[in-house]
C-alpha cells in the first residue's frame, strides 16, 4: 500500500501555515528536516525563523553558525531573490525561565526567585522544563512576529525527549502540577492558617520531611510560595500556547527514520496528535536507502558471490553482490516497516528523504535535502 | 567482519581469559538516539552472563525496549529471566535477567523498604506527592532510578549452591554484573552527576545519603561508562564531548562501542578502484556470467553504481574512525546486521563483543 504524498511545497507556499512543528525521536534527523524546511520556505519567499532546542549544537553545525543563542540571527548566504529571509536561533532554556519569570514578577520577588536553588535546580535540569520553554518561546515569538511582522512562518525543532510525547504533555503536566494539593500543601504552612493542617495534610507533611529532610522540605516550601504569585500566569500561558499548536495556522510534520523504534515512536506520535486535535500535515521519513536499480535478488546474489569466492576468495564481484544483497535485504525491512505503518495510518501524507552519501552541514546539503523533501517520486 | 580493536586481550578457551572490565560491576551505557545504545547493552550483558555468570540488565526510560528486543512480554517492576547468555568456548552460559526500572514503582519500594509509611503511602499518591517526585522535584526521579541500579550492584553476594529456587527469591538473585541501558549522551552526565546537585540542595537527610552512596559507586573503579556511536560526524562529535563532560563530572569513562558498521565486502584496494571508477565492467559481466548470474544492460552499472556509494560511505567512516581513534580509548566494533535485531543478532553481537575482549 502506497500511502498519500506530503506535498511539502505546498505546505510552505500556502501563508496560512505560520507555524510547522517537527517532532520525533532522538536521531532520526529532526534538526536537519526542521532546517531544510526553513531554508526552502525562506527561499521560495517567506520570512521564517527556525527555534532549535538542542544543546548539541546540531543545528548551529549543521547551519555553519558557530554561536547561537536565545536571540534569533540571521542566516547568511541564504537565497533572498523571492522575497523571503532566515533567522535561526537556539534556545537557552534557563533564561527563557529567567525571562518569564522576570516579566511576571515585582523585581525583588524576582531575585527572591531566581536565586532559590531549588529553582536554579528546576530551570536548568528539570526533564519538562526544555519543552515546556520551547513551547514558551515559540509563544513569544509568534505574539511577536503578529505584532511587528517580523515573521511569516517559525520553524520549530522540539527537544530530543526520553519519549516524543513529553513534549506534548509537558504544558498540560505543568498545568495540572500547578493545580495540585501537592502545591496547596506545600504553601500552606508557610501562610501558617491552622485549619488546612488536617491529619491527612500532616501525615503526608510527615512523610515528606522524613523522605527530603525537614532542611529540603523547607527549601521546596520557600521555592513554592515564592513562585505562587506566578503560577496563574504560568497556567495561562501553557494553555495558550496548547490552543496556538491546536490552531489551523500550525502544522505537525512527525519525523522518523526507516528504523522499528523510530517508526513505533512515529506511530504514537501521530495518535496522539490526532486524538488532541493538533493539525498534523504528514509524516517525514529520512535516511531511507535509496532503492535498487536491478531486480537481482539478495538469494541470488549471495548464491552467486559464494560460487565467485570458491575459486577466487578475494574477488571484487563477489564483493559487489555480497553489498548488493546487503543493500537489498535493507530495502526490504525498510519497505516492510513503512508498509506496517501505512496500513495503520492509511491517511498520513508522507515524504520519503533517501540516505545522503554524506553529512549534512552546510547549506547546499540543507538545499538538497529541501528539493529531495518537495520532489517525492 | 569485524577488524579487532589491537588492545583486545584475543579469545582463548579458558574462561578466565583477558578482558578489558574486569573490576567493573556496573555497565553503564550511554549513546546518542539512532546509535542502538539499547541494542549493544543487551549485547554486552549477553557477552558478560558466560560461564554461569549472572547478570541484570536494566531499563530506565520507559520504553520497554528490552521486552521488544528479547521478544517477552512488558517487563514488570520486578527481576525477570530473560534469556541464557553467550556460550564460552565450553558451552557454558550464564543467565540474563532484566529489569525495567520505573521511578513510581521504585519511590514506593524505597518508602517501603526505610520508613513504615501504611496509609501515608496511600495519601502521598493523593496528594500528588509520588507525581511530584518523580517528575517535577528536580533529580529526585534519577537518584531513585539509580538507587535501585545501585541496591542491584551492591547486594550482597551469597555462596554458590544457596541462591533461591527460581520465582520464589527472585530479590535475593546475586549479580555478577549489572548493565544499565541509561539515557542519551545528551541527558547522561545529568542522569549520573544530578546526585551531585540533589546533595547539594539536599544537605542532610536520607535522600542525601543514599545520592551519596550512589555517586561514591558510581566515581568508583567498579563503574566503567561505555559510550556507543556510529560512524558519523554529529553522533561521533557528541561521543567526543559526552567523554569530556563525564571525565569533568569524575565519572569513569569506559569504552567506545563503533555501531552499525558498513560491511567490509570490498578491501581498502578494491574500494578506491570503484570510487575512482577504475573497475572494468566487462570484467565484471563475464564474472557474473561465470557465477550463472542472467547478465542484463543495467545490471553491471548497478552494481557499480551501488558499490561507488559505499565505498564514499565507507572514506566518511573512516575519518570518523580516526577521530573515534584519538579519543584513545578501549574501541569496539559491531557490523550493522541487515536483517534487524531478534534474539539471534544479540547474541552474535555478543560474541563479537566477547571476540574483542569488553567481556
Amino acid at each position: 500500500m502506497k500511502p498519500p504524498t506530503l506535498d511539502v511545497d505546498a505546505l510552505l507556499d500556502d501563508r496560512s501555515t505560520e507555524i510547522i512543528v517537527c517532532c520525533g525521536s532522538g536521531g532520526v534527523g529532526k534538526t536537519t528536516t526542521s532546517a531544510a524546511l526553513a531554508l526552502r520556505a525562506a527561499e521560495r519567499g517567506r520570512k521564517v525563523v527556525v527555534l532549535t532546542i538542542d544543546p548539541a549544537r546540531r543545528l548551529a553545525q549543521s547551519m555553519g553558525i558557530e554561536q547561537l543563542d536565545n536571540t534569533p540571527r540571521p542566516v547568511a548566504d541564504v537565497d533572498a531573490s523571492a522575497g523571503g529571509s532566515l533567522d535561526a536561533m537556539m534556545l537557552d532554556m534557563k533564561r527563557t525561565f529567567d525571562e518569564v519569570v522576570e516579566s511576571q514578577a515585582s523585581a525583588e520577588k524576582a531575585r527572591q526567585i531566581l536565586e532559590n536553588p531549588f529553582y536554579v535546580a528546576l530551570s536548568s535540569s528539570f526533564a519538562g522544563t526544555q519543552e515546556y520553554m520551547a513551547m514558551e518561546k515559540l509563544g513569544q515569538l509568534y505574539r511577536e512576529s503578529q505584532q511587528d511582522g517580523t515573521y511569516d512562518l517559525i520553524v520549530v525543532d522540539t527537544p530530543p525527549s526520553r519519549s516524543a510525547l513529553d513534549f506534548l504533555d509537558a504544558p498540560e503536566r505543568l498545568s495540572s502540577f500547578l493545580d495540585g494539593r501537592l502545591i496547596r500543601l506545600l504553601i500552606a504552612p508557610a501562610r501558617g492558617p491552622a485549619r488546612l493542617m488536617t491529619a491527612g495534610l500532616s501525615v503526608v507533611t510527615n512523610a515528606l520531611s522524613k523522605i527530603l529532610g525537614g532542611q529540603m522540605l523547607r527549601d521546596v516550601q520557600t521555592f513554592v510560595t515564592a513562585l505562587d504569585t506566578l503560577f496563574g500566569s504560568f497556567r495561562e500561558r501553557a494553555e495558550h500556547t496548547f490552543a496556538l499548536l491546536q490552531a489551523d495556522g500550525t502544522a505537525f510534520v512527525v519525523v522518523a527514520a526507516p528504523e522499528p523504534d523510530a517508526v513505533r515512536e512515529a506511530a504514537y506520535f501521530v495518535d496522539r496528535l490526532t486524538d488532541d486535535d493538533m493539525p498534523l500535515a504528514g509524516l517525514v521519513v529520512n535516511r531511507a536507502s535509496p532503492p535498487a536499480r536491478t531486480t537481482l535478488s539478495a538469494e541470488e546474489a549471495i548464491t552467486a558471490a559464494d560460487r565467485l569466492r570458491a575459486s577466487d576468495s578475494s574477488s571484487l564481484t563477489a564483493g559487489l553482490l555480497q553489498l548488493h544483497a546487503d543493500r537489498v535485504r535493507i530495502i526490504e525491512r525498510e519497505q516492510h516497516l513503512r508498509e506496517r505503518f501505512a496500513a495503520s495510518h492509511p491517511r498520513v501524507r508522507t515524504a520519503v528523504v533517501p540516505a545522503m552519501p554524506g553529512d549534512v552541514h552546510d547549506l547546499d546539503g540543507l538545499r538538497a535535502i529541501g528539493e529531495s523533501l518537495a520532489h517525492q517520486g | 567482519m569485524c577488524t579487532p580493536a589491537p588492545y583486545s586481550g584475543g579469545v582463548s578457551a579458558h574462561p578466565d581469559r583477558s578482558v578489558d572490565w574486569p573490576q567493573v560491576r556496573l555497565h553503564v551505557v550511554t549513546g546518542k538516539g539512532g546509535t542502538g545504545k539499547s541494542t549493544v547493552a543487551a549485547a554486552l550483558a549477553l557477552a558478560l552472563a558466560t560461564s554461569g555468570r549472572n547478570v541484570l540488565l536494566c531499563e530506565v526510560e520507559g520504553r520497554q525496549g528490552i521486552a521488544r528486543m528479547f521478544d517477552v512480554d512488558p517487563l514488570p517492576y520486578e527481576e525477570t529471566r530473560i534469556s541464557k547468555g553467550a556460550p564460552d568456548a565450553t558451552g557454558r552460559a550464564g543467565q540474563v535477567d532484566a529489569l525495567h526500572i520505573d521511578p513510581e514503582s521504585a519511590l514506593l519500594e524505597y518508602l517501603s523498604m526505610y520508613y513504615k509509611l501504611g496509609r501515608a503511602g496511600k495519601a502521598l499518591d493523593k496528594f500528588g506527592v509520588i507525581d511530584f517526585a518523580t517528575t517535577i522535584a528536580p533529580g529526585v526521579r534519577d537518584v531513585l532510578l539509580t538507587g535501585k541500579v545501585y541496591e542491584a550492584v551492591q547486594r550482597p553476594r551469597r555462596p554458590e549452591g544457596k541462591r533461591g529456587d527460581k520465582g520464589r527469591d527472585r530479590a535475593a538473585i546475586t549479580y555478577d554484573a549489572v548493565v544499565l541501558d541509561a539515557p542519551p549522551t545528551g541527558r547522561i552526565c545529568q542522569f549520573l552527576g544530578v546526585n551531585s546537585e540533589l546533595a547539594g540542595l539536599a544537605k542532610v537527610g536520607p535522600v542525601k545519603s543514599q545520592a551519596d552512596k550512589v555517586m561514591e559507586l558510581l566515581r568508583s573503579p567498579r563503574t566503567a561508562v561505555h559510550l556507543v556511536t556510529i560512524l558519523e560526524e554529529m553522533p561521533v562529535q557528541e561521543t567526543s564531548d559526552g567523554i569530556a563532560q563525564l571525565r569533568e563530572a569524575g565519572l569513569p569513562v569506559g569504552g567506545i562501542v563503533v555501531n552499525l558498521v558498513r560491511p567490509q565486502a570490498l578491501g581498502p584496494g578494491a574500494l578506491t578502484r570503484v570510487r575512482d571508477g577504475n573497475v572494468d565492467p566487462t570484467g565484471v559481466a563475464s564474472d557474473l556470467t561465470r557465477a550463472m548470474v542472467d547478465v542484463d544492460a543495467g545490471l553491471v552499472g548497478s552494481l557499480l553504481d551501488e558499490a561507488r556509494d559505499h565505498a564514499v560511505r565507507r572514506q566518511l567512516e573512516d575519518e570518523q574512525r580516526a577521530l573515534v581513534a584519538a579519543e584513545d580509548l578501549p574501541t569496539y566494533e559491531l557490523p550493522r546486521i541487515a536483517g534487524g535485531i531478534d534474539r539471534g543478532a544479540l547474541l552474535e553481537m555478543a560474541q563479537l563483543l566477547r571476540e574483542q575482549g569488553m567481556a
